[in-house]
């Protein structure tokens, strides 16, 4: 091999362990707990399709009249619905603003055996007409599937007058 | 009547966009001057009406005219009138607004700074940027009319997101916009380059200012997003990977890694190549960041609008940018050529380094940001899933170890060739040094970790490589006036990713963060201080309501700072908002924040009690990254180069230094940054 070939050969094969190296990174950073959240519907988690060990979010509507506080003040329970299952969830922190009975929220966090959620994490978003896609996507999983109505039916909230 | 001449002037400045993207592009293929010579007075032209269009919707929001539908989706009657103002791009139709406007002023400032460029260059320069201006005004008239009317016009308006209203929130879109479009000149260059088919180090010396002042506007567009970040949404966080962010972010990596290849090119013609594709590929950034943000196809805290109309006119849009950018490159860079030669171990290969490891950052934040999106596409919308941080940490730290660490490297190396057993030599104290002081001032501050470590190594091992550099240079070439201003900004850039990275350990390894239940009169400890909670008063805004709590913060039974924390709700949207207090010092902020009164008790309240110690060392280091920035672009080599000819190589400086001193330290070029 000339020097320059030499060269050549050095810089391609740097390049692809550098490429093989950020691939690498990318998977095993992917495969993280948390590295990718897949969002449920409450009917999901109780139809066994949600994953046992691993965190996950759940998306759906805060049932009105549902969130209880511990005597430690911060210690929250309120169950979070697709209209069609309820869901427990028990989080330990202050909520996000726009958190509210009868609106849409997010948790993230894993199923305990008792079957309630533990939530690590509660999302809310910004703007009171915004509904975040988990929620938009549990609902309307909910009105396609089968009517099985086990928890408390609860209605959703009238949407928010546009203008 | 007014909003309607605003729209009118959208539609002759898209006629006189369309003009500029024409006419100075086909005169420089055919040589005709008169063509050519069209460019800067239609740009101009352009800019009138633009600047006419924006200050009518400025005039509609200051006036609160509520038949408008944009102004009665953003803006309030109660709303202080300068965040009527800045609601102007409080949106989606208003931002692009401000997009195209901002455009204009580039192109404007390229016409007017550029007279000693050859008019060839000039003209497709102004060209490109007039094609980038068609397409965002088609967008504006098409799928996003800010002056979209609304009949019966509401008594008032929906008013500004809350969250929105902060002085932080009046200039960040601005500043990171400025960023966004000033990559547009760095990528007008490249076409044009490749258009031309003409690319050398006087090209890299002519788009270089430009890159540096685009990367200058992002940079602080990004602190001051972050900064508000922190202190806005009220839970003390100042990243979140939040698709917006990563949005700014990547064009941010991929203009970082095209500033240091423009670097290699003006100095030894090498990269060319690459060069052109990091400048296609920030600015194609730059496009897909602008349209993420607030066409709502990503699940973000930024995304207001949920318009999926617009999404295909987006797609298209992109897609025909990088597209036809991306074919022209395949089509004409092999007549650019790939450039001068190098060693393995020389200054060139480390800015090669540096160039892999951003553009394998800016990858791996692309994948993740977009992956969402991949999955439901492929999936049918099936699949609902979101990456995490934990995705983020995990594959930017790898990356970016060895990049501080080759950043050290880097400017302490040669062009063309280096011993490498010479370069370890004169680094040898301060690796011994940084890594010393990196084990030992853990133990020190009370917690020893092995990242804590690690993020002060590089931190004191970018400082001592940057002071090293300094005292090597000052020796040789006599005092502070040897080197040239970029040489100096490239290393006060260095020393602020240093201050950068010891507020990021020091924050992340030290911060208490404590949410407590406290009634008035209790206390909590956070940090050292004792935090005592007086209670809330009820208040009242111009537009809002709310409560204000009161909480003294004291070390060693003396008062430190008082803090007002609040909560408010705003009328007209019913959203509440959380204001947090903050006492800002040095060394570290006390951080209050209310969360919810607690029922059923005396006054008590959840609150969040944070102490950040260094947490504003991050801004600061970002701020020392563009002040870096500006003093490169004082260098006066950028604008005395009129006389030049444009086949002047990169070769003979040392030469021409030697030769005639008095121009040695402007030009200077193959010794500095």
């Amino acid at each position: 091999m000339t020097p320059r070939q030499k060269k050549m050969t050095l810089f391609i094969s740097v390049a692809v362990a550098a490429a093989g190296l950020v691939a690498w990174l990318v998977v095993s950073a992917l495969n993280k707990d948390g590295g990718i959240n897949f969002s449920y519907t409450p009917s999901d988690v109780y139809g066994n399709k949600a994953p046992q060990r691993t965190s996950f979010r759940v998306g759906g509507l805060v049932v009105a009249n549902s969130v209880k506080r511990d005597k430690d003040g911060l210690t929250v329970r309120f169950e979070l619905t697709d209209t069609v299952r309820n869901m427990p969830v028990v989080f330990t922190g202050i909520l996000p603003d726009l958190f509210k009975e009868g609106k849409g929220a997010v948790v993230q966090g894993k199923l305990e055996a008792d079957g309630t959620f533990h939530a690590n994490e509660v999302l809310a978003k910004h703007d009171e007409n915004y509904q975040a896609p988990e929620v938009k996507q549990a609902l309307e999983q909910a009105k396609t599937a089968p009517a099985v109505k086990v928890g408390p039916v609860v209605t959703a909230a009238p949407a928010p007058a546009k203008l | 009547m007014i909003p309607e001449l605003g729209h009118f002037s959208l539609i002759v400045a898209l006629m006189l966009a369309l003009l500029q993207g024409v006419l100075p592009i086909w005169g420089a293929a055919r040589g005709n001057a008169v063509l050519m010579g069209l460019a800067r007075p239609v740009a101009a032209g352009q800019f009138v009406f633009v600047a006419i269009a924006f200050c009518a919707l400025a005039y509609a929001f200051l006036t609160s005219d509520f038949s408008v539908l944009y102004v009665a989706q953003n803006s309030n009657s109660h709303l202080p009138a300068h965040y009527r103002f800045a609601a102007l791009w409080g949106g989606h139709e208003g931002s692009i607004l401000l997009w195209t406007f901002l455009l204009t002023i580039w192109t404007i400032a390229v016409g007017q700074f550029s007279k000693h460029l050859p008019q060839e260059m000039v003209a497709r320069v102004i060209g490109v940027m007039g094609l980038i201006s068609v397409g965002f005004l088609l967008f504006m008239l098409f799928a996003s009319n800010p002056f979209e009317r609304l009949l019966p016009a509401p008594g008032d308006g929906r008013d500004l997101n809350p969250l929105l209203q902060d002085p932080g929130m009046v200039i960040h879109p601005p500043m990171l916009y400025m960023g966004y479009v000033g990559f547009s000149v760095a990528f007008a260059f490249a076409v044009s380059a490749l258009l031309g088919g003409h690319l050398d180090a006087t090209w890299a010396r002519w788009s270089r200012p430009w890159t540096t002042v685009a990367w200058v506007f992002l940079t602080l567009g990004i602190a001051l997003g972050s900064g508000w970040a922190y202190y806005e949404m009220g839970w003390g966080g100042w990243w979140f990977w939040d698709p917006v962010e990563n949005a700014s972010f990547m064009p941010w990596l991929a203009g970082t890694a095209l500033i240091h290849s423009l670097a290699v090119t003006e100095k030894r013609a090498a990269f060319k190549s690459w060069t052109v594709l990091l400048a296609i590929g920030a600015f194609s950034l730059s496009l897909l960041g602008t349209f993420l943000v607030r066409s709502g196809v990503l699940t973000s805290v930024h995304a207001f609008t949920t318009d999926p109309r617009r999404g295909l006119f987006i797609l298209v849009f992109l897609v025909v940018v990088i597209g036809a950018s991306l074919f022209l490159y395949a089509w004409r860079a092999p007549r650019i050529g790939l450039g001068g030669k190098f060693e393995v171990v020389s200054r060139e290969s480390f800015l090669l380094a540096n160039n892999v490891l951003l553009s394998a950052a800016a990858a791996t934040v692309f994948l993740g940001t977009l992956y969402p999106l991949f999955v439901q596409a492929l999936t049918g919308g099936q699949s609902k899933l979101s990456v995490g941080e934990p995705y983020f940490e995990a594959v930017f730290l790898p990356l970016m170890v060895p990049m501080v660490v080759l950043m050290g490297l880097g400017p302490i190396a040669r062009w063309k060739q280096v011993s490498l057993l010479d370069l370890l030599k004169r680094v040898r104290w301060a690796a011994v040094v940084s890594f010393v002081l990196a084990a030992v001032l853990p133990f020190l501050l009370g917690k020893w970790t092995p990242l804590i470590a690690l993020g002060l190594f590089l931190a004191f091992w970018t400082m001592s490589t940057v002071l090293v550099d300094l005292r090597k240079r000052m020796l040789r070439d006599g005092g502070v006036k040897g080197q040239s201003p970029s040489y100096y900004g490239m290393q006060l850039a260095h020393f602020g990713i240093a201050v950068f990275i010891i507020g990021v350990t020091l924050v992340k390894g030290y911060e208490t963060e404590r949410d407590v239940r406290m009634a008035p009169g209790e206390t909590t400890v956070a940090g050292g201080y004792t935090f005592r909670f007086d209670g809330v008063r009820d208040i009242e805004g111009p537009n809002y309501r709310g409560v204000q709590g009161r909480v003294i913060a004291s070390k060693d039974d003396k008062t430190v700072a008082q803090l007002y924390p609040e909560k408010r709700v705003y009328n007209a949207s019913g959203m509440p908002m959380t204001e947090a207090s903050i006492d800002t010092g040095l060394f570290r902020d006390l951080y209050v924040s209310l969360g919810e009164p607690i029922p059923d008790s005396n006054g008590a309240w959840a609150v969040r009690v944070y102490h950040k110690p260094f947490v504003d060392w991050i801004w600061a280091g970002c701020v020392l990254m563009a002040l870096g920035g500006i003093l490169a672009l004082s260098d006066r080599r950028y604008r005395i180069h009129a006389k030049r000819k444009l086949a002047g190589g990169p070769a003979s400086d040392d030469v021409v230094r030697k030769k005639q001193p008095a121009r040695a330290v402007a030009d200077r070029r193959s010794k500095t940054a």
